[in-house]
């Protein structure tokens, strides 16, 4: 802790240093969505494919703790921790994963096209390495129109077999981008190791691309925000960066997935890893005890019950409404 | 009055369109220092800066990408896809991004960008640099798909696209760039979704549009020879399609024939042709019939390629089937 502490203040420049109660409020509010995603799904609430960051929450809390409001982030079909940390409506959020018309997508997107643009989240996405450029687009609109914001693009290592990541990495580079490559390597691919899928590592990519590469411990959430903090910061005056997270992707690839390709050594050291477990005993040593701790889980439970209950009471979407709006109603139109 | 070259019209649109906004950006392959594969962006990196004329890597998908998460983040792009057999290689930005962002993220923001792409055969291309493909995005909900005739309508058209806060999928044919024709001094900005009568006639409505417009109208003054009077529509836009129009020719003619360049099968004169049978049935004095590319890739060799080309010939023929 007292490393990270030392950077923590060290790379403060930009932002404050995030505080680590803070971030462990945010690691608890995306697993106790997601769980309690989980349970409603098993119970038949949740319809369609939900894919579960459990284990990967410390990603999205430390990088989304050296943002702005106005830096945008693209996601990924495993987007829940993205969107819940880079602050989303958790109202409009849960309204949409039970396909609500008072959802943040009207009922029409679901869990893997989940976005809030007021937030700059530009959306999860179905398909695999298609955030990648609509970053590298946002990175470009950035610095076009002088914002002053960065982009960030949040992947999986199974992206980096995906020949987008390619045009993207080059295009970054090449043009000095304010955008921020987020690889959060789980080191699976939907169901095969991505050991069977990768004939590279991606500090290899990243050297070819000339573009600076830190693999860092995804789990440890104030490691990732220290370091995060610094790279943002460089990102935003100096050009692309890759932060290739190292993290555990506890579930399957989808809710339901029974994930007997996996074997069970591999699954039973994963609680070792577990970011609040991580994150709570660097608090302990802070003198945070476990009823602080609890109280923060209490607190996020209770604004769950809040949120879940409002998507139990509203409606379902109207078909004409979403007919109404394949294209943009002309200026004037109802 | 003065003359314009079809090229001229579409530089001269982009132009125009990026002195009024400034969140007008062009980004492709050779736009910017080469003033693109054919010309139309020529001038324009001198006059706006490299900021906002970006040549990219060959790199369709990635640039198609860009675009889509530029005009979400406050730009509105103009991408230019050097050879419209090349969006095979950005479908996924068109398809299931561009297309759809507004709808699925619950109309939260549209996408303002435009894709131009030049279609069509004639020029010994082959296989790979000649398809007209617009029936596939004219499928794609989410989608707006325009193919003008003349310079005039390029011009026209093309700034009410970059104006539209929806993805465009903007398909310029590449014989009609050097075609030069008399223009107003001020161009008007020509509205998407609707079709212009070319030529009135009684007996028969032709729909068709891009460089098939010249087809037809050059069937027209063939049949008028022969006391055929022939209405051509000039469709402009593919997707919306203006089908009120359409319908009010047919109500006039009561017998219509559609032409484009594109293979017949499954194409744009299909759904026109399903949707008239439909809406337009009591109007009918004969079958439609279509007039198109036959199922079989663009060839190369120059006779091959002529003899798959619609022709003035086979519009002559369908018109007299239609009226037989």
């Amino acid at each position: 802790m007292s490393d990270a502490t030392t950077h923590r203040q060290a790379g403060a420049g930009h932002n404050a240093a995030p505080d680590l109660l803070e971030l462990y409020r945010g690691l608890v509010l995306i697993r106790r969505c997601e769980e309690r995603l989980s349970q409603m799904f098993s119970e038949g609430e949740v319809p369609g494919f939900i894919h579960l960051s459990i284990g990967q929450e410390a990603v999205s809390v430390g990088v989304m703790a050296a943002l702005t409001p106005d830096d945008t982030i693209a996601s990924t079909h495993r987007g829940h921790g993205h969107a819940i940390a880079k602050g989303l409506s958790l109202d409009g959020f849960f309204a949409e994963l039970l396909a609500r018309e008072t959802g943040l997508c009207k009922g029409r997107g679901g869990s893997m096209h989940v976005a809030d643009m007021s937030v700059g989240m530009l959306g999860a996405n179905g398909i695999v390495g298609a955030g990648l450029s609509i970053a590298l687009g946002s990175a470009l609109a950035h610095r076009t129109r002088k914002t002053g914001a960065i982009a960030v693009a949040f992947f999986g290592d199974g992206a980096l077999a995906e020949g987008l990541l390619h045009e993207c990495l080059n295009m970054a580079a090449l043009w000095k981008l304010p955008l921020l490559f987020v690889c959060e390597n789980n080191g699976w691919g939907e169901f095969l190791p991505t050991s069977k899928q990768l004939s590279f590592a991606l500090k290899d990519l990243a050297a070819a691309y000339r573009i600076p590469h830190l693999c860092i411990d995804g789990n440890d959430v104030a490691l990732v925000a220290d370091h995060a903090v610094r790279i943002v910061a460089e990102v935003r005056h100096g050009g692309p960066r890759i932060l290739e997270c190292l993290t555990t992707r506890v579930r399957g690839h989808f809710e339901g997935d029974a994930q007997k390709y996996r074997d069970a050594d591999e699954l039973a050291a994963l609680s070792a890893r577990d970011p609040l477990r991580i994150a709570a005993g660097h608090l302990a040593e802070l003198g945070f005890d476990e009823a602080a701790l609890g109280g923060i889980a209490d607190e996020v439970e209770a604004r769950i019950d809040v949120s879940v209950e409002a998507a139990r009471a509203a409606g379902f979407p109207a078909f004409a409404d979403a007919m109404a709006d394949v294209y943009t109603p002309a200026q004037g139109a109802a | 009055m003065a003359e314009m070259r079809y090229l001229k019209a579409i530089n001269q649109a982009l132009t125009d369109a990026m002195a009024a906004d400034p969140s007008v950006i062009l980004i492709g392959e050779d736009v910017s220092e080469a003033g693109g594969a054919f010309g139309a962006s020529r001038g324009l990196r001198e006059r706006f800066g490299a900021e906002r004329v970006l040549d990219t890597p060959i790199s369709e998908a990635a640039l198609a990408g860009a675009a889509v998460g530029a005009a979400l983040s406050g730009l509105r792009p103009v991408a230019e896809i050097m050879f419209m057999d090349f969006t095979t290689l950005v479908m996924d930005a068109l398809v299931n991004q561009a297309a759809k962002a507004r709808f699925m993220f619950g109309g939260q923001r549209s996408v303002p960008m435009v894709l131009r792409t030049p279609h069509g055969g004639g020029l010994g291309a082959g296989p790979q640099h000649s398809q007209c493909l617009e029936a596939w995005f004219a499928h794609v909900p989410g989608l707006k798909v325009v193919c003008p005739s003349d310079p005039a309508s390029a011009y026209g058209l093309l700034r009410a696209a970059i104006d539209d806060p929806d993805p465009v999928v903007f398909v310029e044919h590449k014989g009609l760039y050097a075609m030069k024709s008399e223009v107003p001094d001020t161009l008007p900005i020509l509205p998407l979704g609707k079709a212009a009568t070319l030529r009135e006639g009684r007996d028969v409505t032709i729909v068709a549009y891009g460089a098939a417009v010249h087809t037809a109208m050059t069937a027209a003054a063939t049949l008028a020879d022969e006391g055929i009077e022939a209405e051509i529509l000039d469709l402009r836009s593919i997707q919306p399609w203006d089908e009120q129009a359409v319908l009010a020719s047919l109500a006039k003619t009561h017998r219509l024939v559609i032409v484009h360049e594109a293979v017949e099968a499954f194409g744009v004169g299909a759904e026109i042709a399903a949707r008239m049978a439909d809406i337009g049935f009591d109007e009918l004095d004969g079958p439609i019939l279509r007039v198109g590319a036959p199922f079989m890739p663009v060839p190369f060799s120059k006779g091959l390629e002529n003899a798959y080309l619609p022709s003035p010939d086979r519009v002559i023929d369908a018109v007299r089937r239609t009226l037989a």
